[in-house]
């Protein structure tokens, strides 16, 4: 079964599309990136998905049902956002724990403590958190209470986009290991926006390769280790992501 | 005590509650540390303490004539004077307190609501909605507020209730195009969009998410209002259409004092002096919740 | 020949509620001219390194330094008034963001005219064709065109290019570099990487980069400090990286993601190990 599926997707700004006739499918638990520089379009199509970019032609399918246009509860359960921006997405004034019960309380959910608690725990965050504000977090522990907002009504596709662009390197691990293993406990299914190739190595099996609006090649992670990425676009993103990127040892 | 302030600034709060009270307290103490919001507290307490106990703090009724001891200088008897008809000033500007606090109150209770809703659905919405309001809001803004109210008051008739109803229609434009601007701030931000995603209905993006981070900054220019409500009630009341003969309306008092500024200027400057130091006193705490409510200082 | 840039010790301390805090703690190195990286993660100091070096700290933050001497001139004797006659002029730099760091309402042309202007005196017509030739020197191909634009109107790439024009036209000895690509695209990061290294190469200065990329730093620079929490923990040449020897150095190469990745799990800092108590 197809966790995503696009058909001929065109999403509109204004009168002009900004992508144009995208297709993809993903399948349920499966990992995959949208890949491409800025202005590619990576990152409307992720909004498209989730709701927030309402104006587009074409299918959006969701665990095989299609959607519309307009947000709605019943697909803000089956399918999360993690935003890049980890200072940007939290309520600066609202606590860890008002902003981990607002999807509780806006679905109706009783035990909002144990649930807030329990996601807590399952990103790793100390609970002595719960009641502090976004401003009194890290970077990373901002992106940790994200990613467990995202979590708390239990959905099945997660879209991240550039999840860790915003963070330091150590902290990048700290999070991608965190994100790796909740799609392993909970059978999740991503969509990963980056322009990193190394974390779409790292966390991905197929990634497509966005241009100017368009998709120019779909491919799996095989084929961006051992560089036989086929389109020319994709050769010279690959080229320039290693172009200064050393091969440091790993320390044992 | 030790152990109240250490559960108070706990920064691992166990409960909802003790999280409430810890930033109360930590807005309460930046509040303290900062003098002038001091000074403009104690004027404000002392205004609403003299409002309820007018009674007691009054030598006098205010409204009690004595025509063979009009128009006294200030002295042990009467301590800022006597009127034209012989009543004692300061009782006067004492009960006007209260008629002050009611006047300032109503209006902030009536206009900041009804200009932060309006506010923040237009500037939430967009489009058609954002340009109706915001037209109306425009034509409210673009007449000097003296003249509107004075407007207002000539055709409901005037009175106190009269008066605070065309203060509040004046002040509430200028309420509502704040709101719409900071939302207008937030309402691309990712954490609006997360809770959309969640399935929020509009009205509890705008409640829930949206009003709470526009209420610092109203109370702020609330607060730095309340000098120029006072003012434009004064003024009302200068004109004869406020509070009516023989409330004791510190306006309205002034208004009668002129008559006599240059041989008795006791009649007319107390009451004057009475509207300047609580002016001051909103206007210090309103700077003071400034700096204490600023997000930024709220960091540590 | 004595070095472009001497620091011993330097210091940069803000004061807290919770007493003063050495933001930079104890710095030193020296520049010749050459390319040196500074590289750590957000909060190491860094950024307040770089700025120290033009006296560039806020009130009511302050500069320390045992020994401060930029190509012979003891800059811890500097007015505020004598270090603007070197910003700029002597030593440059170049931020982060292109979008914050131009005049909106002035156009590329004229920006960067103003910034010759302000330290020499020159004709119009050559003034003209210093601009121009400046655009071109970053690979501007029509500089009469980009001359007009406003910032509105130019990509991040470009901008980041016309900021470096601006910042070079006045010909300083040392160019420091703040994260100057972390807000461009990868592949117009190499671009503008190369023609910062080209300039600096070809007219003999000096060049601080600063970022958080330790791949980065290590292609572009020769010699590389790493630091963490205000102070350096290490400094070695750009091509012994791999070899670095200190365990957050390590750690940080081997937290980051690889192409080939094939490993399960991202080994993760281990603060404790390293961090003096």
């Amino acid at each position: 079964m197809t966790a995503i599926s696009l058909t001929n997707l065109s999403v509109y700004y204004g009168e002009t599309p900004t992508t144009h006739d995208v297709t993809f499918d993903i399948g349920k638990g499966e990992s995959f990136a949208l890949v491409g520089e800025s202005g590619s379009g990576k990152s409307t199509i992720l909004k498209a998905i989730a709701g927030l970019a309402p104006k587009w032609q074409g299918k959006i399918s969701l665990l095989g049902t299609p959607r519309n246009h307009a947000i709605d509860p019943r697909v803000a359960r089956q399918c999360q956002m993690v935003f890049q921006d980890p200072y940007g997405s939290l309520h600066p004034r609202k606590t860890i724990d008002a902003t981990l019960s607002e999807p509780l309380a806006i679905h109706g959910i009783g035990d909002q403590n144990e649930r807030v608690c329990a996601q807590m725990a399952a990103v790793g965050l100390d609970p002595r958190f719960r009641f502090r504000f976004p401003h009194q977090l890290s970077g990373g522990q901002r992106q940790r209470v994200a990613i467990a907002r995202a979590l708390m009504l239990e959905p099945q596709i997660l879209l991240l986009d550039e999840p860790t662009s915003a963070l330091d390197v150590s902290v990048q691990a700290e999070v991608l290991n965190l994100l790796k293993r909740l799609r392993h406990q909970h059978n999740l299914t991503y969509l990963l926006v980056t322009h990193n190739l190394a974390v779409v190595s790292f966390m991905c099996e197929r990634l497509a390769v966005m241009k100017r609006g368009r998709i120019v090649e779909i491919a799996t992670v095989e084929q961006l280790k051992q560089n036989t990425l086929e389109h020319d676009y994709s050769g010279e993103l690959l080229r320039a992501s290693a172009s200064h990127l050393i091969s440091a040892e790993n320390p044992s | 005590m030790a152990a109240l302030h250490n559960w108070l600034i706990d920064d691992a709060p166990a409960s909802r509650f003790q999280a409430r009270m810890g930033r109360s307290y930590g807005v309460m103490s930046r509040l303290i540390r900062n003098p002038l919001a001091v000074i403009g507290a104690i004027i404000i307490s002392l205004l609403i303490i003299t409002a309820i106990f007018a009674p007691w703090i009054a030598t006098q009724s205010p409204l009690t004539q004595d025509l063979s001891g009009r128009l006294q200088p200030p002295s042990s008897d009467h301590w800022m004077g006597t009127d034209e008809l012989g009543r004692d000033i300061w009782s006067r500007v004492v009960f006007g307190s209260r008629i002050t606090l009611l006047i300032v109150t109503l209006v902030a209770v009536i206009a900041a609501p009804v200009g932060l809703l309006l506010g923040a659905v237009s500037g939430y919405f967009g489009g058609w909605a954002d340009r109706i309001l915001m037209g109306i809001t425009d034509i409210f803004l673009s007449m000097p507020k003296l003249i509107l109210a004075l407007a207002f008051v000539a055709a409901l008739g005037p009175g106190i209730e009269n008066a605070v109803i065309a203060i509040a229609i004046t002040t509430w434009p200028a309420y509502a195009r704040i709101a719409r601007a900071e939302t207008l701030t937030f309402r691309n931000a990712e954490f609006v969009s997360a809770v959309q995603l969640q399935g929020a209905s509009s009205a509890r993006v705008i409640v829930g998410h949206i009003l709470p981070l526009c209420s610092s900054s109203m109370i702020i220019r609330v607060t730095l209002d309340m000098a120029g409500i006072i003012l434009t009630a004064a003024g009302l009341g200068f004109l004869g259409l406020g509070a009516q003969p023989p409330l004791p309306e510190w306006g309205a008092m002034i208004s009668r004092g002129r008559t006599f500024i240059l041989d008795q200027w006791w009649v007319a400057t107390m009451p004057g002096f009475a509207i300047i130091l609580v002016s001051l006193g909103f206007c210090f705490l309103g700077d003071g919740l400034r700096d204490v409510l600023d997000p930024k200082s709220e960091g540590k | 020949m004595a070095p472009l840039l001497e620091i011993e010790n330097l210091t940069v301390t803000f004061p807290t509620p919770s007493g003063p805090v050495n933001v930079v703690d104890g710095v030193s190195f020296t520049l010749n001219r050459e390319r040196l990286g500074i590289v750590g993660e957000s909060g190491s100091g860094k950024s307040m390194t770089g700025r120290s070096i033009l006296k560039l700290i806020r009130a009511p933050g302050t500069v320390k330094a045992d020994r401060f001497v930029f190509d012979g001139l003891d800059l811890n004797k500097y007015s505020e008034r004598q270090m603007r006659t070197l910003r700029g002029a002597r030593i440059s730099m170049v931020m982060q963001d292109p979008k914050f760091s131009l005049n909106p309402v002035m156009n590329v042309g004229t920006q960067i005219a103003e910034a010759l202007k302000t330290h020499q005196k020159l004709n119009r017509k050559s003034l003209r064709e210093r601009v121009f030739s400046m655009l071109e020197s970053v690979r501007i191909d029509d500089p009469e065109r980009v001359a007009r634009l406003f910032p509105h109107e130019i990509s991040g790439g470009m901008g980041q290019r016309v900021m470096i024009a601006m910042m070079l036209i006045p010909e300083p000895d040392l160019l420091i570099a703040d994260e100057p690509t972390s807000a461009l695209d990868v592949s117009v990061q190499s671009q503008v990487l190369d023609i910062i290294d080209n300039l600096v190469t070809a007219k003999g200065m000096g060049l601080i980069l600063i970022s958080h990329d330790l791949n980065l730093v290590s292609s572009y620079c020769d010699r590389i400090l790493v630091m963490n929490s205000g102070r350096m923990l290490e400094e070695c040449a750009a091509g012994q990286l791999q070899n670095a020897e200190h365990p957050y150095t390590r750690g940080l190469l081997a937290a980051m993601p690889r192409l080939d990745e094939n490993r399960d799990l991202l080994p993760v800092l281990d603060r404790a190990s390293w961090s003096a108590p």
